[in-house]
C-alpha cells in the first residue's frame, strides 16, 4: 500500500512516499527542504516531485500520514491541511503521529526529543529504554524540561545543548519518515477509520481581551 | 453554457473561511464558516485564533460547497485561491488547503489578489463589467480606490487608507459607544434614529491634500475626534447622545467615501461604480452613493451584502474570469503575500 508522509512540524519541509505491506515496510522516496520560512511554497512541490521519483500519481496512494508537531503554527498547519484535503479529495483515510514521536528514543537509553519552540522554549518528550513516550509532549523553556534523560536528541536538543545537562547527539535532529510510517502500520494495514488531523498546539493564542476604552483628552 | 469554466474558490484571508463555486458567472455554491464570534472580547480579529479556525473548518466548508453546487472536485475546471493580500498565517490555510486539493485532483491552480476578488464578485450578480470601471471596497481590512480596466490584465491603485480602515474605525467608534464588534451593523442601525447634526472632521479633503491625496483615506483623525466630543460630553455630565454620534459618525464617513470614488470616476471618464467590501452594507453609504452617482450619470453596482463581505464566490468569481480569458495558472510554489500589491491580480 502506497503511503504519503507529510511533515511541517520544524525548519524540515518533509514529503515522503512508502510502501506498507502485510509484514513491514519501505521508505521510497525522500523529499525534505530545511528552511523555517516556507513552508507553504515547499510543501506542495515536494509532494508531486517525491511521486514523480516513484513512478506513482496521487491516485496510487492508499493513505495519508501527517505529523501532528508540536511545532510552530504557521509551519504546522501547512502539512496538516494538505493532508487533510488530498485524504478529503482522495477519499482516502489520514493518520496523525507526534511529530516528537517520529524523533523518538534512541534503544537502551531514557531519552529527551526536543524541537526548537521559538521564544526561547523548546517542544519535547521523554522515551523509555523501549522507546515508549513516558512524559510529553510539553512546550517549555530549556531548563525546564525533564532531567532523568540519559541522552538527547532533536534540533531543540542541538540548539541549548549547553542547558540541558545530557549529552546529545547530532541524529536524528528532525522527525524521521521512516518513523512515521512505523508509527502508523498497524492502523494502515487495518484500514483504521480516518483521523482527524488536530494539531498539537500546547500553547494558547496570544491574545489579550479589549479592554476599555483610552481617554484622548489630556 | 456547459463549456464555461468550473471553478472552485477558497477564501482565508481574515476571518471567513469561504468556498464558492462558479460555472462562468453563474453563482453555484458559496459556503462560508465564520471565526467572527471567537474575536468577539478582542475587539478585533486575532490572526492566531482566525488561523486555527481557518484548519478546522476547512474541510467541512470545502464539503458543503461541493454538496450544494452538486459536483465532485474531479468535475472542476480550475481552483482559485485568495493568495494575498491579508493576514499572513490565516492566507496559508487556505494555499496550502487549495494546493493539496489541487494536486490530489489534479487540477491546475491560480493565486489570485483578494481586491480584486471583491471587484470580480459583482460579476455573478450584474454580469460583466463595462471597461473601465472604478471599484470602491471598503471593510475591516481595506480602503481602497481602483481603477478597473480588464480584471485579468490590469487594477490601478488610484488611493487608499492612510491609516486606519473604514471598517476598523466603525469597529472602535462602536466600542466607544459601548457598542458591539464588529461595529458596522450596530452604528448603521443606531444612526437611523439619530440625526447627523455634529461635524466632525472629513480626513483629505482640504484643498491641500488635493495634491498627494486626492483620492486617498484617513480615519484615524475621525476616530480621534468622535472619542474627543464623547468625552467632553462625559466629563461635563452631559448624556452622550448615542444616535446621533452615530449619524454624524457614519456620514462622515460615507460622505468622504462616496464624494472620492465620484470624483475619480469623472477624472477617468467611468460611468460604472463598484462597491465592495463589508462597509458596502452600510445603509447609508449606498444612499449616499446612489444619490450622487445619479446627480452626474454614474451607475452604482453593489453586490448583494453576503457578496460583498469576504466569502469563497468572489474568488471563484474571479478564478473565472482568468480562466476564461486564457490567463495561465500559478506555479504550485505559489507562496501566501500578505502585503500582495494590487498590481498583481494573479500570481
Ligand atoms: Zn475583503
Amino acid at each position: 500500500m502506497l503511503v504519503l508522509v507529510l511533515d511541517t512540524s520544524t525548519p524540515a519541509v518533509t514529503a515522503a512516499l512508502a510502501d506498507v505491506t502485510p509484514t513491514g515496510h519501505t521508505v521510497l522516496a525522500e523529499l525534505r527542504t530545511v528552511d523555517g520560512r516556507a513552508h507553504g511554497e515547499l510543501m506542495a512541490p515536494e509532494i508531486d516531485e517525491v511521486l514523480r521519483k516513484s513512478d506513482a500519481t496521487v491516485r496510487d496512494l492508499a493513505a495519508i500520514v501527517a505529523g501532528t508537531g508540536p511545532g510552530p503554527f504557521t509551519g504546522l498547519r501547512v502539512g496538516l491541511v494538505t493532508a487533510a484535503s488530498m485524504g478529503q479529495v482522495l477519499g482516502i483515510p489520514t493518520y496523525g503521529v507526534c511529530s516528537l514521536d517520529a524523533i523518538g528514543g534512541v534503544p537502551g537509553q531514557v531519552t529527551l526529543a526536543a524541537t526548537d519552540a521559538r521564544r526561547r522554549e523548546v517542544y519535547w518528550a521523554v522515551y523509555d529504554q523501549s522507546g515508549a513516550r513516558i512524559e510529553g509532549p510539553h512546550v517549555d523553556v530549556p531548563d525546564a524540561v525533564a532531567h532523568q534523560a540519559m541522552v538527547a536528541v532533536g534540533d531543540g536538543a542541538l540548539k541549548y545543548a549547553d542547558r540541558l545537562g545530557v549529552k546529545v547527539l547530532d541524529e536524528p535532529r528532525y522527525p524521521v519518515v521512516d518513523a512515521f510510517v512505523r508509527l502508523a502500520a498497524e492502523r494502515i494495514r487495518a484500514g483504521a477509520p480516518s483521523e482527524p488531523l488536530t494539531p498539537l498546539y500546547l500553547r494558547r493564542p496570544d491574545a489579550v481581551a479589549a479592554g476599555g476604552h483610552k481617554p484622548v483628552l489630556q | 453554457m456547459t463549456d464555461e469554466p468550473l471553478v472552485l474558490g477558497i477564501e482565508t484571508s481574515c476571518d471567513e473561511t469561504g468556498v464558492g463555486i462558479v460555472r462562468g458567472t453563474t453563482l453555484l455554491a458559496d459556503a462560508l464558516a465564520s471565526s467572527v464570534d471567537l474575536h468577539a472580547r478582542f475587539g478585533g480579529v486575532v490572526p492566531e485564533v482566525a488561523s486555527r479556525a481557518h484548519l478546522e473548518a476547512m474541510v467541512p466548508t470545502m464539503q458543503r460547497a461541493l454538496d450544494e453546487a452538486g459536483v465532485t472536485l474531479a468535475d472542476i475546471d480550475a481552483i482559485a485561491v485568495t493568495s494575498g493580500p491579508g493576514l499572513a498565517g490565516a492566507l496559508l490555510v487556505g494555499v496550502a488547503a487549495a494546493k493539496g486539493y489541487a494536486v490530489a485532483a489534479e487540477k491546475p491552480i491560480y493565486g489570485v489578489n483578494h481586491l480584486a476578488a471583491h471587484v470580480a464578485v459583482d460579476t455573478l450578480e450584474h454580469g460583466p463589467l463595462p471597461k473601465p470601471a472604478i471599484a470602491l471596497l471598503v471593510s475591516g481590512g481595506h480602503s481602497s480606490l481602483l481603477l478597473v480596466d480588464d480584471l485579468a490584465g490590469g487594477v490601478v491603485p488610484l488611493g487608499s487608507t492612510i491609516d486606519d480602515a473604514a471598517g476598523e474605525a466603525f469597529d472602535k467608534v462602536a466600542r466607544l459607544l459601548g457598542m458591539p464588534f464588529p461595529g458596522g451593523p450596530p452604528i448603521d442601525r443606531a444612526a437611523r434614529d439619530g440625526q447627523a447634526t455634529i461635524a466632525f472632521p472629513r480626513g483629505l479633503t482640504a484643498a491641500k491634500d488635493q495634491a498627494a491625496h486626492r483620492f486617498d483615506f484617513s480615519f484615524s483623525g475621525l476616530k480621534t475626534a468622535v472619542a474627543r466630543w464623547v468625552e467632553a460630553r462625559e466629563r461635563s455630565g452631559e448624556p452622550v447622545p448615542v444616535n446621533d454620534v452615530a449619524a454624524s459618525f457614519q456620514d462622515a464617513v460615507c460622505d468622504v467615501l462616496t464624494a472620492k470614488a465620484i470624483a475619480a470616476c469623472r477624472q477617468h471618464g467611468v460611468d460604472t461604480l463598484v462597491i465592495g467590501g463589508g462597509v458596502a452594507a452600510n445603509s447609508r453609504l449606498r444612499a449616499m452613493a446612489e444619490e450622487r452617482a445619479a446627480k452626474v450619470g454614474i451607475t452604482v453596482r453593489v453586490p448583494r451584502p453576503k457578496l460583498c463581505t469576504d466569502n469563497g464566490a468572489m474568488v471563484a468569481a474571479l478564478g473565472s474570469h482568468l480562466v476564461a480569458a486564457g490567463v495561465r495558472p500559478s506555479r504550485l510554489d505559489l507562496p501566501a503575500d500578505s502585503a500582495m500589491p494590487l498590481t498583481l491580480v494573479s500570481v
